[in-house]
């Protein structure tokens, strides 16, 4: 562990724009506090963000980032960390962003294991774009363009992830500040794909999922005198499907699983490239034609 | 006696049309002749009709025509689809005890050898090798040394045991002798041989060959036809130079992938067709807007939506040209050549980088999955210059930061590139996005900001019309009154059809455009004509559109769209009557 990075070097001079009280800010001051934690610096960290109010969080943060189009942050931070497996790459989206136009990503990013944390900020509303219903919404939540509400389910986002054969799946929540830092941190340190949905609480249009909501109702797996095996798939497959309660902490974690890295012997730092020319060898493509 | 042959074989989706043209492609190749394939397919894997076509000469040849000399045919449709092609002189070889002709009014001098090519694969050892039989057949037919497939089915076999490849040597000596021995005719072929090397490649090979050269090392893609060779090409190749193919699980997630891959610094490219290229239009602005050097390939085919996924056009040029919301500084290049199709993608990886901006390569169907001879110093991995533009490192990331030490990846620079840093840079830290920003890679909504930023965008391109050689390629004769514009793969069958121009006594100049944006004015030439083609595999002549833009004077069109590449013969006739 690095000794001489503070979290703090991970905090942009940009002050955030979120709603005073919203849950963004303790989710992204996790993030920074486990990197920090983990010992990795700002020049070797890679943060890609989507569309929404997460999406911001690549100009609060200090590394290198880009803020991308709608749903595809998790392919952006496939190719980064392809290209360079030894920077730290942590994606940063919402509910909106991963759940609905970059579900698609979603699961097959976690079939591909590859070695990146994807942190969302599940507030289960629209914010930004003033409240609408989310993919996380409750069926009966009422907003302008849902005023009966979505009479549809909402996404169980760890569910996906146990189906898609996620090796690290893991529930967060902005308030509780240190635990939000150890899953984070729990996260970056396993090799793989990691998922931590963490409830981020909208402040302005979300009243049901609330602080106090959250609050009252986590039970968290983890932490001290805790029993709970996060190796043990079937008590993860039970704890996810759960109707009755919701949880916090890892709620599954394989570390027998191989990386995308591992398993296609994917190393190297793919921007160092011959620029005298050719890379040696290509001559022996030609003569393939002959 | 022909000076060139044009052989084909045809049957059914997964009767194995393509792997026994190119055995046969090759085995040409290999003894010295030059070789020009063409592909007649259907989107399906069983079944319909599918065709392999070759045009061999002792000359360069580079295009089709309308003539077939020898056919091998599976089945009856091969013929009732080659009825126009086949001519006095013809031979067809098939197995009676498949197919039967009677219903056809092919020409009365066509030749029909009845080879049991099924039975003689089984005295060989297996009635797989039919085929192998039938190319047997075509080189007594065609006076080609039975010797020169040997190799050929050496390098398709030899992975499958030393018994098959002997087993398929002797099935194509089996087809060579039933027709020596059971057909007393005098064939007027003589397939003449030469000590000549060449290489053949199809299009999309040398796309993915160009890449590796240029030092590419990401590639990320979705398959679709006519581009996925792109991927197979690269894939069990570039990861001896370092390199990684992902298959996305969409082209969203691919053109993603590989504009992350080029964030952190890699020379990336994806490749696609068009319904690819709609939906990477949704990402292609962010691209442009963050300056990242990227390079998207596009496959033409025939569109719109699924269009005819298999066959030729030259449809998407607005698209590219135009695509995405906003104002956005690109680049088009549009190779006119397989071996073209080398050279500009190591150019278009230069530009990307030079310019920190998306290119489109865009070839076509018609040039990405037909093999072509060359002569291998046509690839000339020594010539290969790597440019990587204005990248930044330690040393002198100081003097790109501001007074607080922040890096300024957008930088407003007098040629509109600003510095580079690759993550992991010491001091190069920094974002970008999307949305309109500062300097410094922040979201800004400042008008003069924007302004700046918009102007050292476009400003890039105007740098590289200033440094760049964006020129075209010259054919005919310079003082024609004629002039004859094409842009992308039609310049090989231009060059043949200005040789049946030239025995009508009809002269034409003829420029052959491989960059589409920016591109060469061609003012001062349109001036200098009297009569200006334009001639491309589309319905509404997108470039002569850009033609009459830039020069502000009309031009005639020379256009193709019913799905199939333009033919040299035809081409002429089409020219004469614009001319007349």
């Amino acid at each position: 562990m690095s000794s001489n990075v503070r979290f703090t070097d991970f905090k942009s001079d940009k002050q955030p724009t979120w709603c005073p009280g919203c849950g963004d800010f303790g989710t992204m001051n996790g993030m920074m506090k486990a990197l920090a934690n983990t010992g990795n610096a700002p020049d070797d960290t890679f943060v890609v963000a989507g569309i929404g109010c997460s999406g911001k969080i690549g100009t609060y943060m200090r590394s290198y980032a880009l803020h991308g189009v709608h749903g595809r942050a998790l392919p952006v931070g496939t190719g980064v960390k392809v290209a360079n497996p030894d920077l730290e790459v942590m994606v940063a989206g919402g509910d909106g962003d991963g759940y609905s136009i970059g579900v698609g990503h979603f699961i097959h990013a976690v079939r591909r294991n590859i070695d990146i944390t994807y942190v969302v900020m599940d507030n289960r509303i629209y914010g930004l774009t003033k409240g609408q219903a989310s993919p996380t919404s409750r069926s009966d939540f009422e907003t302008a363009t849902t005023p009966e509400g979505s009479k549809q389910p909402p996404v169980n986002p760890l569910a996906l992830a146990l189906s898609a054969g996620g090796s690290f799946i893991a529930q967060s929540f902005s308030s509780h500040a240190q635990r939000h830092t150890e899953i984070i941190e729990e996260a970056i340190e396993h090799d793989g794909f990691s998922l931590v949905n963490t409830f981020s609480p909208c402040v302005t249009f979300n009243d049901v999922d609330t602080y106090d909501y959250f609050r009252d109702s986590l039970v968290d797996l983890g932490g001290e005198d805790a029993e709970y095996d996060p190796s043990d798939r079937e008590q993860a497959k039970d704890k996810i499907l759960d109707s009755e309660k919701e949880y916090m902490g890892i709620l599954y974690q394989d570390d027998d699983a191989q990386s995308y890295e591992q398993s296609h012997g994917v190393d190297g730092n793919m921007a160092d490239i011959d620029t005298d020319g050719a890379p040696e060898g290509a001559m022996d493509l030609v003569r393939e034609f002959y | 006696m022909h000076e060139d042959l044009n052989w084909a074989i045809g049957g059914e989706a997964g009767d194995g049309i393509d792997s026994t043209g190119k055995i046969f492609a090759q085995a040409l190749s290999r003894a010295g002749r030059h070789v020009f394939t063409s592909k007649d397919f259907a989107s399906r894997i069983r079944g319909g009709y599918t065709a392999y076509k070759v045009r061999t000469s002792v000359d360069k040849v580079r295009s089709v025509v309308d003539r077939l000399d020898v056919l091998i045919a599976l089945t009856e449709r091969t013929v009732e689809e080659n009825l126009d092609e086949l001519h006095d002189g013809s031979v067809i070889i098939y197995d009676g005890e498949r197919t039967e002709f009677s219903d056809f009014e092919a020409p009365n001098e066509v030749t029909g050898l009845d080879v049991p090519l099924k039975s003689l694969a089984e005295d060989a050892g297996g009635a797989i090798m039919r085929n192998v039989v039938a190319l047997g057949a075509v080189c007594e037919v065609a006076g080609f040394p039975i010797e020169n497939l040997d190799e050929s089915l050496e390098k398709k076999f030899g992975g499958k045991g030393e018994k098959i490849v002997e087993n398929n040597k002797k099935a194509a000596r089996l087809g060579a002798e039933y027709v020596e021995e059971e057909f007393d005719l005098a064939f007027d072929f003589d397939l003449e041989t030469t000590d000549n090397d060449y290489v053949l490649l199809n299009g999309d090979e040398a796309i993915g060959m160009g890449a590796i050269a240029a030092g590419c090392k990401f590639y990320a893609g979705y398959p679709i036809t006519p581009a996925t060779d792109v991927m197979t090409y690269l894939k069990g190749r570039i990861e001896n130079f370092g390199g990684h193919v992902v298959q996305a699980e969409d082209e969203l997630a691919a053109i993603n992938m590989a504009l992350g891959a080029a964030r952190a610094g890699a020379r990336s490219m994806t490749a696609t067709s068009g319904p690819g290229i709609d939906l990477m239009t949704e990402t292609f602005g962010l691209v442009a807007t963050s300056e990242t050097p990227l390079v998207i390939t596009n496959v033409m085919r025939s569109g719109p939506s699924t269009g005819m996924p298999t066959k030729q056009e030259q449809g998407d040029l607005n698209q590219m040209l135009y695509g995405g919301h906003g104002e956005i500084p690109r680049f088009v290049l549009a190779p006119t050549t397989v071996a073209e199709c080398f050279w500009k993608t190591i150019e278009a990886f230069n530009l990307a980088e030079k310019y920190q901006t998306p290119v489109y390569l865009t070839a076509d169907l018609a040039m990405a999955v037909t093999e072509q001879t060359f002569e291998p110093e046509k690839f000339d991995m020594d010539a290969v210059e790597i440019d990587r533009g204005k990248v930044v490192d330690e040393d002198d990331i100081s003097k790109w930061q501001n007074e607080k030490d922040q890096f300024k990846p957008h930088a407003v620079t007098a040629d509109g590139v600003s510095p580079r840093a690759f993550p992991g840079t010491e001091g190069g830290v920094h974002m970008s996005t999307g949305l309109e920003h500062d300097e410094l890679g922040r979201r800004t909504e400042d008008v003069d900001v924007r302004v700046e930023q918009v102007d050292k965008r476009q400003q890039k391109v105007t740098t590289a019309e200033e440094e760049e050689d964006f020129s075209y390629r010259e054919f005919g004769n310079p003082d024609s009154d004629n002039l004859v514009i094409s842009w992308g793969s039609n310049e090989g069958t231009l060059i043949e059809a200005m040789d049946y121009l030239d025995q009508e006594d009809v002269d034409v100049r003829f420029l052959s455009v491989p960059y589409v944006f920016p591109r060469p004015d061609l003012t001062e030439d349109v001036e200098a004509a009297e009569d200006v083609i334009v001639v491309e595999c589309n319905a509404t002549g997108q470039f002569a559109d850009l033609i009459e833009h830039d020069t502000l004077t009309r031009v005639k069109r020379v256009n193709k769209y019913n799905g199939v590449q333009f033919k040299a013969d035809e081409l002429a006739e089409d020219i004469r009557e614009e001319l007349a």
